[in-house]
C-alpha cells in the first residue's frame, strides 16, 4: 500500500507536487461553496447601507465585545422563528464587515432587535441592565452615556467599507461626520441631509436623550435600532414560504 | 533499500535506518485506522449523494433526500400552527367578553401569554408587569389610553409615539425648558399636582403654593388632564389624582416632568406579533390586572 509513497518521498519535485495537490483540496473545499453564491444568496436591491452613526455604533458593539454573548443570526429552527421572527438570510449581512453572526448566546439574539424596544429602554438598560431587567447578568455600560462620540474619522471608516464592497458614494464619505451628528440631533441643520442621502426610512432621533455632542450611547442605540431593518426581504421570504 | 530486513523481536520490517545500533521499525498502521478511514469515506459518499453537497458551476447538487432547512422549518411552523389551532381558532373567533369566562381558554392565555409577555413586553414592563421608572405598571389599573380590551389591543398594535402611521401620540410639554411658565409657577403647580393625590399637602406648609398652583393648573393643564386632573384617555393624559406614577410622584420627580416634559415611547407590535398573539397578550394583561391584589 505504501509502495507509491516510498517512491514519491524519494523524489523532491514529485513530493512537492503531491503536497501542493493535497493542500489545494483543502483550499478548494473552502472556496467551492462560493461558486453557488448566485443561487444560495438572495437579492435585496432595496437594502439600505448603514449610516455613519450606525457604523460608529457597530464599531462600539465590536469594541465592547457584545458579539461574545449576543448572536445576530436567527437559525432555521421553529423555536427561534417563534421567538425572534423570520430566520436570518445571508443577504441581510451583505454590508457587515466583519459579520457578527456569533456562535454563542449568553444573552438573546439581536438580529431583529431594531424597533422592538424604545430608545429610552436601551439607554436605561445599557447604563445598568438590572434597572430594567432584574435577573440580567449583562455588565453595565454606563460610560457610553458620558463619552463623546468620535465622529471625525467616520469618513475613513466608510471609505474602508467601500473598498470591500459597500456602495457608499463620494458624497456620503465626504459628509460622514456631519451626517453622524445630524442623525443623532434632529433639530440641527445637518439632520435633513441625512434623510436625503440615506433614504426616507432613516431613523433620525436623539437616541441618547441628550442635545449636546452625540455620545457613544447615541451611536450604539442607533445601531441596535437598525438591526434587522435595512431590508424587509426576510419578512417577504417568510411570507412566501408560508403560502 | 533494506526494507526486507526484519526485527528479530517483533517480526516487523525495519526502515533500514540505524542510529547508534538502534534500528527504526517500520510498524504497519493498525487495522482499526484503515477501518475508520474507509468507514468515514463511505459515509461521505452516501452523504454527498443524499444531501446538498457539491457545487456544479453556478448551482449545486441538491441531494436525493431533497432536504432543505427552509422547507423543514416552514413545515415545523405549519405543524405548530395546527397543534395550536385547537384553541387558536376559538380565541380568534371569541369575543373579549366571552374568553375570560372560559377556564380552559384562560389556562392557554395564562400559559402562552406568559411566554409572549416574557419575550416581548417584560423588558420594559417587568416580568411581573409592574413596570419601573419611566415604564408603566400594567397591573395598577391606571390606563393612559383606556383599559377596555379593545383599547389595550389597539395600544399594543400601534404603540405610543411609535413609528406606526396610526400611533397613539402624546406629549407632556417642557414647561420649564421651553420657557412656557416661569419657575415660580412650575413650583406652585407641582405642589398642586402633588396635592391632588395627597390632600394633606394642601393644608401643610405648602398650602400657599397649592392655592397658587390651582390657578396655573386651570389655565395650562386642564386641556389634557381635565378640570379635576382626572386625565383623558383620548389624549393619553394620565390621571393625576391617583397614586400611580410613571415617572415618580415625589415633588422632585413632578418638577422634572414639568420642567423637561415627557414623551414615553412604546413600540408598535403590528409587524412583529400576529393578531392572535396580540389578542392573547391583551387577555393576559387584563387577567393580570384582574388578579392583582
Amino acid at each position: 500500500m505504501f509502495g507509491l509513497h516510498y517512491k514519491l518521498e524519494r523524489t523532491t519535485i514529485g513530493f512537492a507536487l503531491a503536497v501542493i495537490v493535497a493542500a489545494s483540496i483543502g483550499g478548494f473545499v473552502e472556496i467551492a461553496p462560493l461558486f453557488t453564491i448566485d443561487e444560495t444568496v438572495e437579492k435585496a436591491p432595496d437594502m439600505r447601507v448603514y449610516t455613519p452613526l450606525e457604523i460608529a455604533g457597530r464599531n462600539i458593539y465590536i469594541r465592547e465585545g457584545c458579539y461574545a454573548c449576543h448572536s445576530q443570526m436567527i437559525r432555521t429552527l421553529r423555536d427561534e422563528v417563534d421567538r425572534y421572527g423570520p430566520y436570518s438570510l445571508a443577504v441581510e449581512s451583505q454590508y457587515d464587515h466583519p459579520m457578527l453572526w456569533g456562535s454563542k448566546r449568553t444573552g438573546p439574539d439581536l438580529a431583529r432587535l431594531g424597533g422592538k424596544y424604545s430608545d429610552e429602554w436601551h439607554v436605561a438598560h445599557l447604563i445598568n441592565p438590572r434597572n430594567v431587567v432584574s435577573v440580567s447578568k449583562m455588565p453595565p455600560y454606563g460610560w457610553l452615556a458620558r463619552t463623546t462620540l468620535r465622529i471625525d474619522d467616520l469618513g475613513e471608516h466608510l471609505e474602508t467599507l467601500r473598498r470591500v464592497g459597500v456602495p457608499y458614494t463620494d458624497e456620503m464619505i465626504a459628509h460622514a461626520s456631519a451626517d453622524a451628528y445630524g442623525q443623532a440631533r434632529p433639530d440641527s441643520t445637518y439632520a435633513e441631509a441625512v434623510r436625503t442621502r440615506y433614504g426616507e426610512a432613516t431613523q433620525i432621533r436623539s437616541f441618547d436623550g441628550r442635545s449636546n455632542e452625540p455620545t457613544e450611547m447615541a451611536a450604539l442605540v442607533a445601531y441596535l435600532q437598525i438591526l434587522g431593518r435595512l431590508t424587509d426581504v426576510a419578512t417577504k421570504s417568510a411570507a412566501q414560504a408560508g403560502e | 533499500m533494506a526494507i526486507e530486513e526484519r526485527d528479530p523481536h517483533t517480526g516487523h520490517a525495519t526502515t533500514g535506518h540505524e542510529w547508534n545500533g538502534i534500528k527504526e521499525l517500520n510498524t504497519p498502521v493498525p487495522r482499526p485506522v484503515y477501518f475508520f478511514l474507509a468507514t468515514t469515506f463511505l459515509f461521505s459518499l452516501f452523504y454527498w449523494v443524499l444531501m446538498p453537497a457539491w457545487p456544479t458551476g453556478v448551482s449545486y447538487t441538491k441531494g436525493l433526500l431533497g432536504i432543505d432547512q427552509r422547507t423543514t422549518v416552514a413545515e415545523n411552523l405549519r405543524q405548530a400552527a395546527m397543534e395550536r389551532a385547537v384553541w387558536a381558532t376559538k380565541i380568534e373567533a371569541s369575543d373579549y367578553s366571552v374568553i375570560p369566562a372560559d377556564a380552559s381558554l384562560m389556562q392557554v392565555v395564562r400559559q402562552t401569554g406568559r411566554t409572549l409577555f416574557g419575550d416581548n413586553c417584560a423588558a420594559c414592563h417587568g416580568a411581573n408587569a409592574k413596570g419601573g421608572p419611566g415604564f408603566p405598571n400594567l397591573t395598577a389599573g391606571s390606563w393612559l389610553w383606556g383599559g377596555s380590551p379593545e383599547a389595550v389591543a389597539e395600544t399594543i398594535r400601534v404603540g405610543v409615539n411609535s413609528t406606526h402611521g396610526d400611533a397613539r401620540v402624546a406629549q407632556m410639554p417642557a414647561f420649564g425648558k421651553d420657557q412656557m411658565l416661569p419657575r415660580s409657577d412650575i413650583e406652585n403647580v407641582a405642589a398642586f399636582v402633588q396635592s391632588l393625590s395627597n390632600p394633606s399637602i394642601a393644608t401643610g406648609p405648602d398650602a400657599g403654593k397649592v392655592a397658587a398652583g390651582r390657578q396655573v393648573f386651570a389655565t395650562n393643564c386642564t386641556a389634557c388632564h381635565g378640570e379635576a386632573g382626572k386625565g383623558n384617555i383620548e389624549m393619553g393624559a394620565p390621571d393625576l389624582t391617583d397614586t400611580v406614577w410613571i415617572y415618580g410622584g415625589d415633588r422632585q420627580s413632578i418638577m422634572t416632568t414639568l420642567y423637561g416634559g415627557r414623551q414615553g415611547h412604546m413600540p408598535t407590535w403590528e409587524a412583529r406579533l400576529s393578531p392572535l398573539d396580540r389578542k392573547i397578550l391583551t387577555l393576559y394583561i387584563l387577567d393580570l390586572r384582574r388578579r392583582a391584589p
